[in-house]
């Protein structure tokens, strides 16, 4: 049910319509959904990073992901927002292969990272995780220390010469991580110690030890402070000179102002793709429009 | 009636007690406005009363008994013939003892001694009117208790606490036998030892090196005043402990770490049961195994490559007994293994490590306090072990630190030293308690420790 609406401000969308039909909101959702039939905006941009293409995903029997196109560009936020349990977990994961991690998880449609095939069977995934590096969505330091959790990566990828090398790399991250100045004195007790929104800044530090090409991040804000919050955001830009960054969010705020380019997936479904701006002032389907002015989800 | 009989009359009258106090609670909810006027439930009311009915009857049946042969024998003493009681008391109660034995069939008219017959019957009678007076006590007490608590019911009754307390005296009596037989059994290898360090002096016995326990049994025998080193022992128990983890270490965690980490479910689901079949093999099936196959097969192949090992050797008791406490290890390392959370692998996979980097690095060190736990527990066992030992490893009490050797172990000796028969009091027996209070002492440090290490990991890592 494509809107063939003229144009939405801002302001529209801090108050909300009164919806003419009067329907509550689960029905409107059950006969919107039905009628996604593909996906509004723009899904391809002209210089990607990653590509997908009719991407499902199945666990078990149940279909998580339904025909799921979208390329994450160079240089480029992505921003992910959907209700909870849209998929939007479950896609992230697809794109380093880490549902491979759990059995009943079976993907299919292609994916590629510049233009080479991720379900290509020669491709090792162990590589492919060195280019895609993830965080998740609950913070999972290892059972180490603080400097030994961030430096797990550059260890095993040889990243360093030596331990000074090492010692910058560590330090580095951390600061970018807006970590450094809480832990400097603590680096030798253990990272499962930290409180829980240290432990996500804990865990993007790890991440970008070691210089991934692309970065995944579910929520990975949830968990912190303004400041902290701030400061990711701050990095995320930072970073986007280099990288390309697919980021899950449930704050519309966040999405606004960190990415360049909203996804919002329902159901499993990818809704609607496009420039960040143009999603939020002039949302083109119904759904979209329905959660970013927060009617429901 | 009899003690059993009376003890199942006191438990039906407690049922019928509950019921009736249950009953009567409702009964008393109902005038007073519903079930949630009352303090306590219908439910502890009735445990109420069926304590109160239960518990004293309980007390007077153990009181009575614990006084009633002094009490019989104070009464019947009259009836001992003049002419026993004038040779002593030991005399006395060793024809009171005749007398008991004839009368345990509770018939007496056919033995043909008069004083014999006499007390015999007496006995009887006493036994018989006690035993009535118990009975009618005992039902007296518990239809009173019964009765005064039934009484006390009432929409305030603070039932549930009493209830609560009952319950609790119960758990905290359970957890105690287990503490004082612990306790009991200390205490009486520490008399005995103390006993044997009466006659072997204690820096002897743990300094000493050489361990012969045959002491003279005459006095005119010559050449065997016994020397109670413990230190031979003490090495061969740590030889072969050693031997048998260096074996069940490795493989056990090995098996762990292909169970958790790498098996199809349908290989594990199949694995880890026959890996803990191992654990159900008893140990004398081992030593034979041990006596049997691996001892003359390692003395054929160091012929073999020109080494002499004995018939008898630490290496092969070690060995196999390694292979027994397989199981200990990768059983429990295997479940703490498995309890590492998935999100911990998934961290280190999306940084770019391999499964095996992952296993080693991130999966082992978070389980470590686990499998530390679990190879102590393995270690205790190997240190205890006594059955593979006494059939493979020899009774020479060589102090050598040579596995192709034979060696012999605390256990093996305590065994040998109170099998047979043997004077109670000699000092070869006592130093079997003796060993055993050093085993206990050596094992109990080792849980010590173990905890300790333990528990200093926990703290860093959770
Ligand atoms: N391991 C799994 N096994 C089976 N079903 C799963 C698994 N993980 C996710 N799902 C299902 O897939 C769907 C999408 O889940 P996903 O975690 O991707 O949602 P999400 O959009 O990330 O939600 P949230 O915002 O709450 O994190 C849900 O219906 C969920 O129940
Ligand atoms: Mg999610």
């Amino acid at each position: 049910m494509i809107h063939s609406m003229s144009t939405t401000t801002i302001s529209d969308i801090l108050t909300p319509p009164v919806h003419p039909t009067g329907l509550n909101g689960e029905e409107q959702m059950d006969t919107a959904f039905d009628d996604i039939k593909g996906t509004v905006g723009t899904q391809t941009v002209d210089d990607p990073k990653m590509s997908a293409h009719g991407v499902d995903v199945f666990y078990g029997d149940k279909q998580a992901i339904f025909d799921v196109s979208l390329d994450i560009g160079n240089n480029e936020v992505i921003a992910m927002i959907g209700p909870s349990g849209c998929g939007k977990s479950t896609f992230l994961r697809c794109l380093n292969r880490m549902n491979d991690t759990i059995p009943t998880c079976r993907v299919s449609g292609s994916m590629s990272l510049d233009g080479q095939d991720l379900y290509d069977p020669s491709l090792d995934p162990v590589l492919l995780r060195a280019r895609v590096g993830m965080v998740f969505q609950k913070p999972n330091p290892f059972a180490k220390s603080i400097y030994d959790n961030v430096a797990y990566g550059p260890r095993i990828h040889g990243l360093a010469g030596n331990r000074a090398e090492l010692d910058d790399i560590v330090t580095e991250s951390l600061k970018r991580a807006g970590l450094f100045d809480e832990v400097k004195d603590r680096l030798d007790s253990p990272g499962t110690g930290l409180s829980g929104g240290q432990q996500q800044r804990l865990c993007i530090a790890r991440t970008i030890a070691v210089s991934p090409e692309v970065i995944l991040m579910d929520e990975p804000c949830s968990a912190l402070d303004p400041i902290a919050t701030a400061r990711i955001e701050e990095l995320i830009d930072e970073l986007r000179q280099n990288y390309a960054i697919a980021i899950v969010t449930h704050s519309m705020q966040q999405a606004a102002r960190v990415s360049q380019r909203t996804a919002y997936f329902h159901l499993g479904k990818l809704v609607e793709v496009d420039d960040t701006n143009s999603v939020f002032t002039n949302p083109q389907h119904e759904l979209t429009e329905n959660y970013i002015t927060g009617r429901f989800g | 009636m009899s003690t059993s009989q009376l003890l199942i009359i006191a438990l039906v009258l407690a049922a019928l007690a509950f019921f009736a106090g249950r009953a009567r609670a409702w009964a008393v909810a109902g005038e007073s406005g519903g079930i949630r006027s009352l303090h306590s439930l219908p439910i502890h009311h009735g445990a109420m009363v069926a304590l109160w009915c239960l518990l004293p009857a309980l007390v007077v049946i153990v009181g009575w008994k614990l006084i009633e042969p002094a009490y019989i024998s104070a009464v019947v003493a009259d009836t001992v013939p003049a002419e026993v009681s004038a040779k002593g008391r030991q005399n006395v109660s060793l024809y009171r003892n005749e007398v008991e034995n004839l009368a345990a069939d509770g018939d007496v008219s056919d033995v043909t001694d008069e004083g014999k017959r006499l007390l015999g019957e007496r006995l009887i009678a006493q036994r018989s009117s006690s035993r009535i007076a118990l009975s009618l006590l005992v039902i007296a007490i518990a239809l009173g208790g019964a009765a005064f608590a039934y009484r006390k019911i009432a929409v305030p009754m603070r039932a549930r606490h009493s209830v609560e307390g009952a319950v609790r005296f119960l758990l905290v009596s359970s957890a105690s036998i287990a503490i004082l037989t612990t306790l009991g059994i200390v205490l009486s290898v520490l008399f005995e030892s103390m006993r044997f360090f009466q006659q072997v002096n204690f820096v002897e016995f743990v300094t000493g090196t050489s361990w012969s326990p045959q002491t003279a049994i005459r006095a005119d025998q010559i050449g065997s005043s016994g020397s109670f080193g413990a230190i031979p022992l003490f090495t061969g128990t740590l030889l072969i402990s050693a031997i048998a983890l260096l074996v069940a270490v490795p493989f056990g965690l090995m098996s762990a770490i292909y169970l958790a980490e790498y098996a199809s479910p349908r290989v594990r689901n199949i694995a880890k049961p026959l890996l803990e079949i191992l654990a159900g093999i008893p140990t004398v099936v081992y030593g034979f195994f041990a006596a049997l196959t691996v001892a003359p097969a390692m003395r054929d192949f160091g012929q073999m490559i020109g080494l002499s090992v004995s018939s008898e050797s630490a290496l092969a008791a070690g060995m196999v007994m390694g292979i027994m406490i397989i199981p200990f290890v990768s059983s429990l390392s295997d479940d703490v293994i498995t309890a590492v959370p998935q999100a911990m692998r998934d961290g280190s996979y999306a940084l770019g490590s391999t499964q095996s980097e992952t296993v080693r690095k991130v999966v082992i060190p978070a389980a470590l306090p686990g499998i530390v736990g679990g190879v102590l527990l393995a270690a205790s066992r190997a240190i205890g072990e006594t059955m593979i030992v006494v059939m493979a490893a020899g009774l020479a009490a060589n102090l050598t630190a040579n596995p192709l050797e034979a060696v012999t172990t605390v256990t093996v000796q305590i065994v040998t030293l109170l099998t047979g028969d043997q004077e109670f009091d000699s000092a070869k027996t006592l130093a079997a308690f003796a060993l055993g209070l050093m085993l206990f002492v050596v094992t109990l440090v080792l849980n010590v420790v173990a905890l300790y290490v333990v528990r200093r990991y926990r703290e860093q890592y959770e």
